[in-house]
C-alpha cells in the first residue's frame, strides 16, 4: 500500500499549533474533530519539547509537521495521516499504527512501531531497543541501526534496517520479514537467516522506494525470519516448563 | 516509573545556576513520580570545612541548641544552617566522623542524609516543586548535582525512602527501576561492615558502589560491577566528589536521554527534562547504550 503523499505546499496555509502557548489536548482534540474531506489538510506543531502523545489517534489523511523532538507515543494509533517529526522521538513512536505514515528525521527511542498493524514508519536516524516489537503488519524502515530485542514476537509486516541490529533480533518471531544490511549482533530464539528470493528483492525495493531510500540495492541486505520451530509444542522440551 | 536527572557542569560560569537548572529539570518530570523528591548538590570545596546534611521530623525541637551541644561534644566549633526539616552541619574535616557519631548520640531521632566535603542532600515526601521550594534549591550553586522524583515500588513512601541515597563520603545515587537481589547483596555488605538505614533496594545499590570504591575501584569500575552483581531493572545516575556517572542494565527498559555541550553533560529520564538547558538545540543528544558505563570527572 503506497503511503498517501500529500503535498507539503497545501492549498491552504497549515494550521499551526504552538505548544508553548496551546495545550496538547487542544491540538489532539482539533485533530480528532477533523471531518472526512476537511480542507484543513496541513498542520504544523511548534515547540513540542518532548511532549507525550503528540498527534495520537489521528484518523484523517492530513499532513502534520512537528518542528522539534517529541516524547512518548507520538502518532500512536495513526490511521491515514502523514506525520513528520523534524527531530527525535521518545519511546513508542507510532505504537499500534493502523495506516498512513510517520517519518522521524532524528532518532527514535525504544519500541518504535510496537504492535503496529499497518502503515509505514521511517526512522532516518537510529532506533533503540525493541524496535518493531510485536509488529502485526506495519512496515518499518530505519536508515541507521536498531537496538537489542528488535522485532521480538513480530507477527507480520516488514522491518528494514540499513545499518546494524543489536542482540536477539527477532526473538520468538512469527511471520514478519526482517531485512538487515549491516551486521546482526545475535539472533533471538527461532530467528534464522533466510534466502533472498526474487519476490523478496522486489518487496524490499518497494519498501526502500516508499521510504525514500536511494543508493542501496536490495541485494546488499540479508533476510531473517522464523524457523517456525516454536509453533508447536515439542514434547522433548516438557522438562523446561 | 520515577524520574531522574543529573547535571555535570564543565563551564564554571554556569555554577551559580546549578540549583535553578537542576530544579527545573526535576520539576519537568513531576508526573513520573508524585511520592517524594530529592536533590544532591555538589558545592564549592572548602579546605577547612566538611558537611553533614541531617534531617528531623521535629526540626524545632532537634535543631535548637544543637550547634552549641555538638561543638562542646567534639571540642571544635560547628556551624548549623537550618533549612526546613534539614540542616547542614559544618565543621573541620578531621572531626566529621566524630561529629556524625555525636549527632546520633545527642539526637537519636535525627537522620543523616549524607556527608562529605562538598555534597548537600535534600529529600522529602511531596512533589519536586514543593521539595525544591522548601529547601530553596534554586539558589544553590555547585559543580554538579543529581535529582529524583519517586513513584514508590519497593519500600514505603517516607523521607528516608526518597532518593538520592548516600552511603559514602560525597557519594550518592538515584535510581529508576527495581532490584530483585537487593536482600542478598545487603546481607553481603552488612557482613563487610556496611550499615543500612532502610529496607530500600536503591540504598543497596548505593552501598554496593561505596563498597567497591572503598576497595580502590574508581567510579567507572564500580559502575561496571553493577552489571554483573546487581539483578533487576536499573538506570543509575551517580555523583561523587568530582565525578558523575550513568549506567543502565542490559535490558534497558528504564528510559534515559543524555545531552552534552561544551558547557555541560546532562541526564534526564526523558528529553522533556533537557529542553530548557542552554544550547540544547545544538547539543549532542543520545540515548545511553544498555550495559555501558558513562562517567565524567572534573
Amino acid at each position: 500500500m503506497p503511503a498517501t503523499k500529500l503535498s507539503r505546499t497545501a492549498a491552504h496555509d497549515p494550521r499551526v499549533f504552538d505548544l508553548d502557548h496551546q495545550s496538547l489536548r487542544e491540538l489532539n482534540q482539533a485533530l480528532h474533530n477533523l471531518a472526512p474531506g476537511s480542507n484543513e489538510t496541513a498542520w504544523e506543531v511548534l515547540n513540542p519539547k518532548g511532549s507525550h502523545s503528540v498527534a495520537v489517534g489521528v484518523d484523517q489523511p492530513v499532513a502534520i509537521d512537528v518542528r522539534g523532538s517529541v516524547g512518548y507515543y507520538c502518532g500512536g494509533m495513526n490511521s491515514g495521516s502523514t506525520i513528520t517529526v523534524h527531530g527525535s522521538a521518545g519511546p513508542g513512536v507510532g505504537e499500534n499504527m493502523m495506516s498512513g505514515s510517520i517519518t522521524i528525521k532524528g532518532d527514535a527511542s525504544q519500541y518504535a512501531g510496537a504492535t503496529g498493524k499497518g502503515g509505514l514508519l521511517v526512522i532516518e536516524g537510529n532506533a533503540s531497543s525493541r524496535c518493531g516489537i510485536s509488529m502485526k503488519g506495519i512496515d518499518i524502515v530505519v536508515y541507521g541501526n536498531i537496538g537489542h530485542m528488535s522485532a521480538f514476537m513480530a507477527q507480520s509486516g516488514n522491518l528494514v534496517v540499513l545499518g546494524d541490529a543489536g542482540d536477539a533480533l527477532g526473538d520468538s518471531i512469527y511471520e514478519a520479514r526482517l531485512f538487515v544490511r549491516g551486521k546482526v549482533d545475535s539472533l533471538g530464539a527461532d530467528c534464522i537467516a533466510k534466502e533472498m528470493r526474487p519476490e523478496h528483492l522486489e518487496l524490499l525495493q518497494g519498501l526502500l522506494d516508499r521510504a525514500g531510500v536511494t543508493g542501496f540495492k536490495p541485494s546488499e541486505f540479508k533476510r531473517y525470519g522464523s524457523a517456525r520451530t516454536l509453533y508447536n509444542f515439542n514434547i522433548d522440551n516438557a522438562d523446561a516448563y | 516509573m520515577c524520574g531522574i536527572v543529573g547535571l555535570f557542569l564543565k563551564d564554571k560560569s554556569l555554577e551559580p545556576q546549578l540549583g535553578a537548572m537542576l530544579s527545573q529539570m526535576l520539576i519537568s518530570l513531576s508526573d513520573r513520580g508524585p511520592d517524594s523528591a530529592g536533590i544532591a548538590i555538589y558545592g564549592a570545596p572548602s579546605k577547612n570545612e566538611a558537611k553533614i546534611t541531617i534531617q528531623s521530623a521535629k526540626p524545632d525541637r532537634d535543631f535548637r541548641s544543637l550547634e552549641a551541644e555538638l561543638a562542646k561534644a567534639i571540642g571544635t566549633p560547628v556551624t548549623i544552617a537550618v533549612k526546613s526539616t534539614h540542616a547542614v552541619v559544618k565543621t573541620t574535616p578531621a572531626k566529621i566522623d566524630e561529629a556524625r557519631k555525636a549527632i546520633q548520640a545527642l539526637r537519636p531521632d535525627i537522620r543523616i542524609m549524607g556527608a562529605g566535603d562538598v555534597v548537600e542532600i535534600y529529600k522529602e515526601v511531596g512533589l519536586p516543586e514543593a521539595v525544591v521550594d522548601r529547601f530553596d534549591v534554586r539558589k544553590m550553586t555547585g559543580t554538579h548535582g543529581i535529582g529524583h522524583t519517586r513513584m514508590a515500588t519497593e519500600s514505603a513512601v517516607t523521607t528516608m525512602g526518597a532518593h538520592p541515597f548516600s552511603t559514602g563520603a560525597d557519594q550518592c545515587l538515584v535510581h529508576n527501576g527495581s532490584l530483585s537481589n537487593h536482600n542478598n547483596v545487603r546481607r553481603e555488605l552488612i557482613r563487610e561492615g556496611m550499615t543500612f538505614e532502610t529496607e530500600n533496594d536503591t540504598e543497596v545499590a548505593a552501598a554496593y558502589l561505596s563498597s567497591q570504591m572503598a576497595h580502590g575501584k574508581n567510579l567507572g569500575e564500580a559502575l561496571e560491577g553493577t552489571l554483573s552483581d546487581l539483578d533487576g531493572f536499573f538506570t543509575f545516575v551517580v555523583g561523587t566528589k568530582n565525578g558523575f556517572g550513568v549506567v543502565r542494565d542490559p535490558i534497558a527498559c528504564k528510559p534515559a536521554v543524555m545531552a552534552e555541550t561544551d558547557q555541560y553533560v546532562a541526564f534526564g529520564s526523558e528529553y522533556r527534562a533537557l529542553t530548557k538547558l542552554p544550547g540544547i538545540d545544538n547539543a549532542r543528544v543520545w540515548e545511553p547504550e544498555p550495559a555501558t558505563v558513562y562517567f565524567w570527572e572534573h
